[in-house]
Parts: C-alpha cells; sequence; structure tokens
C-alpha cells in the first residue's frame, strides 16, 4: 500500500468517555488505515467498550469518534464503514451458509444471479466451496468463523472489528484463521482492529498493540516494541513475563 | 452419603409418589366402576355432551387464537423497546393476572365490560343501544384473553430476550429493516414458541372452570368441567359426570400428548450472557407503533385489576372485616393454602430428592429408573385429571361412608396440593439439582449430612427456591374455587366459595370488598414469591462493561 496512505487515520478517538454505574473509561487513539491492531487487556479492562463504541454499539458519553476524518456520534450501525465478527452467534443458525453470507448484500435477500455469484466467490475465497446449503449447526467452530468472514467480505467495508473471533479455536485452526486473514488483509488492504486474549495473535497478525488497563489504553505501539516492554506490571502480567 | 439417610430419602419420595398415584388412581378407580342400584351406569354420551364438547374445543380454540394472536405485536413492541422508564412495570403487569384468583379477575371484567360496566356506560352515553356482553361465549373469550395474552407475551418475550445479543449487533450492523429483522431474527423464535404456547393456552382454556361458571351465563356456554359440576352438584346425575369425567381425561390426555410433541426444547445454544442491545424501532412510526401496541395491552390488562380496586374501596369494607362469615372464610382459606402449600413443597422437595437419588449411580437400577420417571410423570397427573373430576371420583367414592362435606377440608387440600405440584416442581427442580451439583461432594468429603447439612447449606442455598414455590402454592390454594365448588357447604366456607355466593346472591358489594381483600393477598404473596428473583436479576444487570 501507498505510504501516504498508511499515514491516513483510518479511525480517531479523542478524549472519549464511557460511563458505566460502577465504571468510567476513556479513551484515546488513533489507528492507521490499512493497520491492523490489536486491541488487548484483562477481562474488564475496557476491550469490549472501545469495541462497541467504534461500531456504534455503544455511544460515548463525551469525546468523539472519527473515521476517515467524519464524526460518527450519530452514524447508525450499518452506516458505518465497518463490519464486525464476534467470537461466536455471528451466523444465523436456521439460515443456511449462503442465506447468511447473502445477508451481507442485501438484508432484505433480494439476490440475483451476480449477487449469488459474489457469494461463491466469497466462500471460494475462505476454503468454504460447496458448503451453501449448510446450516451453521453443522459446520465446525473454524468453518463458521470463516462464514462470518466470508459476509464481511461481499459487504466490502474498509474496516473490519474482529471480537476475539478465534477464542473457540483449537491452535491448529487458529493459526489458519490467522493465515487467512493476513491473506485477505493483503488482498483488500482493509483497517482491522482485533480483540484478543493471546500473545500469539499479536505476533502472528498485528502490526500494532492497543493495551487496556482499567479502562484507559495504557500503550498504544508498533508490536515488536510492546512485546519487548517490561517496565509496566500489567503488561508483564498479560505477556507473561 | 450415609446407608440409613439414603434410604429414608428414598422411602420419603415414594411414599409421597405412591400417595399421588393412590390419590388419582382411586379417584379415575371410582368414576370408571361407580355402580349403584337405582342409578343408571350406562355411559351416555348424549347429544348434551356433544354439544358441551364442541363448546369446550371452540372456545379453547377462539381463546388461544386471539390470545397468541395479541401477543405477538405486544412481544415485538416489548422486545424492541427494551429500555424505557416503567418497562419493568409493564413486564411485572403482564405477571399480575396469572397471580390473581379468576373470580377476582372475572369481577374486574364484570367491571369494566359488563352491563353496568364502564365501556358500556360509556356506549350508551354516546347513545349506542347495543350493549357489549360479557356473559357467553364473549365474556368467556374476553377472561381468557385477559388471563392468557399477557402470560403468552411473557413467554414470546422471554424467548426473544434469549435471542444471542450478537444477532442484534450482526442485524444492525447488516442495515436490516424492521421486515427483515422480524423474518430473520424474531419470527424463528417466535414460531418455534408458537406451538408449545399455544398448547399451553389452549390446555388451560380447554380446562377453565371458574372463569366458565361465572361468566358463561347458562347451558348454552358450558364447558366440560362446569358440566361435570352440574351433573354432580346440581343435577346428581352420576353416570353424566363419569362420561364427561371421561372424555375430559381423554381430551386432556390427547392435549398432553401434543404439547410434548409439538414443544420440544430449545435447540439453541445459550447466549453470551452480554445484555442485548437493540438499534431497531428507535423513532419514526416504529416506535409511535410500538408504544400503541404496549400501552393498549397495559390498559387492557390494568382496567379490570383497577376496577376490582375501586369497587372494593367503594365497599363496606368495615363491614366485612367485622362479618362473622368473612372471618371464618378468611381462616379456612388460610389454614387451607398454608397446609396445601407446606405439604406440597415438601413433598416435591423430597421426590425431587429421591429422583436425583435413585439416578445418581453411574448405572441406575431400572427400579431406580422407574421412580425416577414416574416422579416427573405423577407431577403433571392433575393436567391429566383435572380438579374437578379428581373431586367428582372422591365425591362418589365417599358417598357411602355419609356427607362427603365432612371430609372437605381434607379433600380440597389434597387437590390444591396436586394443582400446586407442576408449579412447585418446575421452581424446585432446576434449582434443587444445581444445588447438589455445587454441594455434594464438598458435604461428603466434610461429613455433613441429615439436620446439620439442612441448617448449613440447603436451607441457606434452597431458600429462595423454595419460599417462592410455597407462595405460588398458597396463592393459588387461596384463590381456588374449583376443588372447593365440589365440597362446599355452611360448615366449609372459603374466601373465593363467599365470594361466589356473594355474587349470585346480588350482593355485589360485598362481593367487591372480598374481592380486592382476596386479590391483594394472592398478589402480595405472588410479589413476595418473585421478589428474591427479581432483586437477583437486578444485581447481574448493574454493571455492563466488559
Amino acid at each position: 500500500m501507498a505510504e501516504a496512505e498508511s499515514m491516513d487515520p483510518a479511525i480517531g478517538l479523542q478524549d472519549v468517555h464511557v460511563r458505566y454505574p460502577n465504571a468510567h473509561l476513556q479513551f484515546d487513539c488513533t489507528i492507521r488505515r490499512g493497520e491492523i491492531a490489536a486491541i488487548v487487556g484483562a477481562s474488564g479492562s475496557g476491550k469490549s467498550t472501545l469495541f462497541n463504541v467504534i461500531a456504534g454499539f455503544e455511544t460515548q458519553d463525551e469525546g468523539r469518534v472519527d473515521i476517515f476524518g467524519k464524526d460518527v456520534a450519530h452514524v447508525e450501525p450499518s452506516e458505518r464503514p465497518v463490519s464486525v465478527i464476534f467470537q461466536d452467534h455471528n451466523l444465523f443458525s436456521h439460515l443456511d451458509v449462503a442465506t447468511n453470507i447473502g445477508l451481507g448484500i442485501d438484508p432484505a435477500l433480494r439476490l440475483g444471479v451476480k449477487e449469488r455469484g459474489k457469494i461463491a466467490g466469497s466462500m471460494m475465497r475462505v476454503g468454504l466451496e460447496g458448503f451453501g446449503r449448510r446450516l451453521p449447526p453443522t459446520l465446525s467452530g473454524g468453518e463458521r468463523q470463516r462464514v462470518a468472514l466470508a459476509r464481511a467480505l461481499v459487504r466490502r467495508k474498509p474496516i473490519l472489528l474482529l471480537d476475539e473471533p478465534f477464542a473457540a479455536l483449537d491452535p491448529g485452526l487458529r493459526a489458519g484463521m490467522s493465515q487467512l486473514l493476513l491473506d485477505l488483509h493483503e488482498e483488500e488492504g482493509n483497517t482491522i482492529l482485533i480483540i484478543t486474549h493471546h500473545p500469539d495473535d499479536l505476533r502472528r497478525l498485528a502490526d500494532s498493540v492497543v493495551f487496556l488497563d482499567g479502562g484507559r489504553i495504557v500503550a498504544h505501539q508498533p508490536t515488536a516494541e510492546f512485546l519487548a516492554r517490561r517496565d509496566n506490571p500489567a503488561i508483564n502480567a498479560f505477556l507473561g513475563n | 452419603m450415609r446407608g440409613i439417610e439414603r434410604r429414608l430419602t428414598l422411602s420419603a419420595g415414594a411414599f409421597c409418589l405412591v400417595g399421588i398415584l393412590l390419590f388419582v388412581a382411586l379417584a379415575a378407580g371410582a368414576l370408571a366402576t361407580f355402580d349403584q342400584p337405582g342409578v343408571a351406569t350406562t355411559l351416555s354420551f348424549d347429544a348434551y355432551i356433544w354439544r358441551v364438547t364442541r363448546f369446550t374445543l371452540l372456545q379453547a380454540i377462539l381463546s388461544t387464537g386471539l390470545s397468541v394472536l395479541f401477543a405477538i405485536p405486544v412481544a415485538l413492541a416489548l422486545g424492541r423497546q427494551a429500555r424505557f422508564p416503567g418497562r419493568v412495570w409493564v413486564v411485572r403487569l403482564m405477571a399480575l393476572p396469572l397471580g390473581l384468583p379468576a373470580l377476582v379477575a372475572a369481577l374486574g371484567l364484570i367491571g369494566i365490560w359488563g352491563r353496568q360496566g364502564v365501556l358500556n356506560g360509556g356506549l350508551s352515553w354516546l347513545g349506542l343501544e347495543q350493549p357489549v356482553s360479557i356473559y357467553g361465549l364473549s365474556g368467556i373469550l374476553l377472561a381468557h384473553v385477559f388471563f392468557n395474552m399477557p402470560l403468552a407475551v411473557r413467554l414470546m418475550l422471554t424467548g426473544l430476550e434469549r435471542i444471542p445479543g450478537e444477532y442484534w449487533l450482526v442485524g444492525a450492523n447488516l442495515g436490516m429493516r424492521p421486515w427483515s429483522t422480524f423474518r430473520f431474527i424474531e419470527w424463528p423464535v417466535i414460531r418455534g414458541l408458537l406451538p408449545g404456547i399455544a398448547s399451553l393456552v389452549f390446555m388451560l382454556c380447554a380446562t377453565s372452570f371458574t372463569l366458565v361458571l361465572t361468566l358463561g351465563g347458562g347451558p348454552a356456554a358450558s364447558t366440560i368441567e362446569v358440566a361435570i359440576y352440574q351433573a354432580l352438584r346440581f343435577d346428581f346425575d352420576p353416570p353424566r359426570a363419569i362420561a364427561l369425567s371421561l372424555l375430559q381425561i381423554a381430551i386432556t390426555g390427547l392435549l398432553l400428548l401434543a404439547l410434548r410433541w409439538l414443544a420440544p426444547p430449545s435447540a439453541d445454544g445459550p447466549t453470551s450472557g452480554r445484555k442485548a442491545r437493540r438499534f431497531d424501532g428507535r423513532r419514526g412510526l416504529g416506535w409511535i407503533g410500538d408504544f400503541a401496541v404496549i400501552g393498549l395491552a397495559a390498559v387492557f390488562t390494568m382496567l379490570p385489576l383497577g376496577a376490582v380496586v375501586v369497587s372494593g374501596l367503594m365497599a363496606d369494607l368495615s363491614g366485612l372485616v367485622r362479618d362473622p362469615m368473612v372471618h371464618r372464610g378468611l381462616a379456612t382459606s388460610l389454614a387451607i393454602a398454608v397446609c396445601s402449600a407446606v405439604l406440597c413443597v415438601a413433598g416435591t422437595a423430597a421426590m425431587i430428592r429421591a429422583r436425583q437419588m435413585a439416578l445418581a449411580p453411574r448405572r441406575p437400577h431400572a427400579v431406580a429408573r422407574g421412580l425416577a420417571a414416574s416422579v416427573s410423570a405423577s407431577t403433571s397427573l392433575v393436567l391429566l385429571v383435572p380438579p374437578v373430576v379428581l373431586g367428582s371420583g372422591w365425591f362418589l367414592l365417599l358417598r357411602p361412608f355419609g356427607d362427603v362435606s365432612r371430609f372437605a377440608p381434607v379433600l380440597v387440600i389434597l387437590i390444591n396440593v396436586l394443582m400446586a405440584l407442576p408449579f412447585v416442581y418446575r421452581v424446585l427442580k432446576p434449582a434443587m439439582e444445581t444445588h447438589w451439583q455445587r454441594t455434594a461432594r464438598l458435604s461428603a468429603s466434610l461429613g455433613l449430612g441429615g439436620w446439620n447439612r439442612w441448617r448449613a447449606i440447603d436451607w441457606p442455598g434452597l431458600r429462595k427456591p423454595i419460599l417462592m414455590a410455597m407462595s405460588f402454592a398458597a396463592a393459588l390454594s387461596l384463590g381456588d374455587l374449583g376443588a372447593v365448588a365440589l365440597f362446599g357447604s355452611q360448615d366449609m366456607v372459603t374466601l373465593p366459595w363467599l365470594l361466589y355466593g356473594r355474587m349470585g346472591s346480588y350482593r355485589s358489594t360485598d362481593a367487591a370488598g372480598l374481592a380486592l381483600f382476596l386479590g391483594l393477598v394472592c398478589l402480595a404473596l405472588t410479589i413476595f414469591g418473585t421478589a428474591a428473583q427479581t432483586r437477583e436479576r437486578g444485581n447481574e444487570d448493574s454493571d455492563g462493561r466488559s
């Protein structure tokens, strides 16, 4: 990707505050276009809230969230240039694989020949040719996540948010899914934010790491630098140092 | 667990199980083998019986259809509008009719929809002559919708709230419009729940007694249950009561089979446990429509309750408080309710514990498996053999021993125990099983058993579900008219029986005061039972951070 493009901010959070009855979270950070950023931190540190604020599922009490330079405070989740993949329940269990992917093209499922071609193409890209009529409960955890990824591909949104997408997968499948994600990123050049608990995912995937502790971003730096840090007890605890 | 304690637990469970089976079997046997000189014993399924059967099914089908049809938009609207001030009260309001004695609700409905009610008053003020009739089929339908629409709303809402939160997020992220959201997310869940809900409502309407007795208005609008009561109480025609009872058992048996077949356990996995956030119906026509639907449902449910309160407050409450008959009725009702609740909860707990123990070995013995299966089945026996049928059987069985009303208190208590059993079993079983899984090994390793275990481990862990089950059972018993209707006499007066009598003798002011009194006591019991549960749920929701 071009150097100038890579310096463009894709996501900007300026003094964003989110208040709960028992917690107050505050975020400040910028994610560059085309970057793969890992969001890490202990349980309850605010990772999912940060994810929800960017996706539009949560509204901040104060501060500004910009996506590609535009304030998205009043932009509905579906209008944001963002696709999301969760740890589980990404697929409607009563709809087959092709229909689940088709919802990414048209939520009313008005699908013509061209759209069906797109669905078949996306299934091929994630290695699920011939799975179109299968129902989600008949798929393995890894296959289900591939279907979710295929749906994100047909949506062609420039930002992909992943909330612990590999958490339920065994190490072999994790590595396979990570490679698939990297390949797609190489082809699409999209910006990816991924919540994870695994230092291995940082090493394999992430250009940078956003580390949260107690509802604050306490580190945002290139992955290699982050992995080399020994000065913060919370980071040490996360990395197992 | 020590051998003696194990044997005692199994024996106690088996004793309760045998008691229930005997009680039901003797009643059914008495009906099946009734034979007395001078009384024709040929079971005659005459035109009257078929007419009653047709009406029973017709009113149940219409009541079910209307209840479910009205419940769908209300449940969808409440599901969409997950956060608005007062929502919790609307949802609680939907639980109120279930905790209210049918007789009290009937009085409230008459206050709104009756000849002298608010609605007809308004219509005649507008110059309209044709009043809405609360008696006959329309009244029965109205009353059944009043009771069952809120029940269906709650069951559907529970299903909608069980939809994984991620579905709504994915729907919002994909930009689903209301129709797509309904088609792909809501309807599949509702469709899956409909057979079970409809069968349950149909079952409740087909076996409805008090509402039909109060609002039916005569033989033209009589169900099988009411016809059994009339055959025994007024016509003294045991063969007809037997024919009707057998018909009732056949119908409820088929319904129970259908219920089991139509309502398989949910195939959906557990949700992530996060509180679901929804992004549809937040503005525009959808928002207005949702609140219009919720408002209408709330008003429909609230008005009869309000009518009970208003007319009750206008009654001579101080006179009622001084009335010796009311004292007797209250004392009898409370005594029956407390005995029924204690017996029901203790017996159910003993059976559940015996069932757990029977199934505890890795390869349970065939007898143990049989005991466990019988416990589960016996708790639903009252659905198969309804209270009026049970009462009829015992009525015939005890007649040779003289005045049947002498046995009334014991019979009413036992029938009330059976009536509460399905509810109590469903509250206690999951709680006791979870508690047992959590504590069994630790208690055994510490040598805790018997009274020590009960005092230190079981009572603190099971206090809430036990109190909840007990308050439900007591409320059910306190408001029951079905069991007492066959045996009620000058010597055996309960509050609902007194209330029914005063309604029938046109002492409507007294009836209104008694209804308020009875309704308040039952609602207090229901609220007391659910209070702990509500508090726990509230605590779970207080922190949204993840």
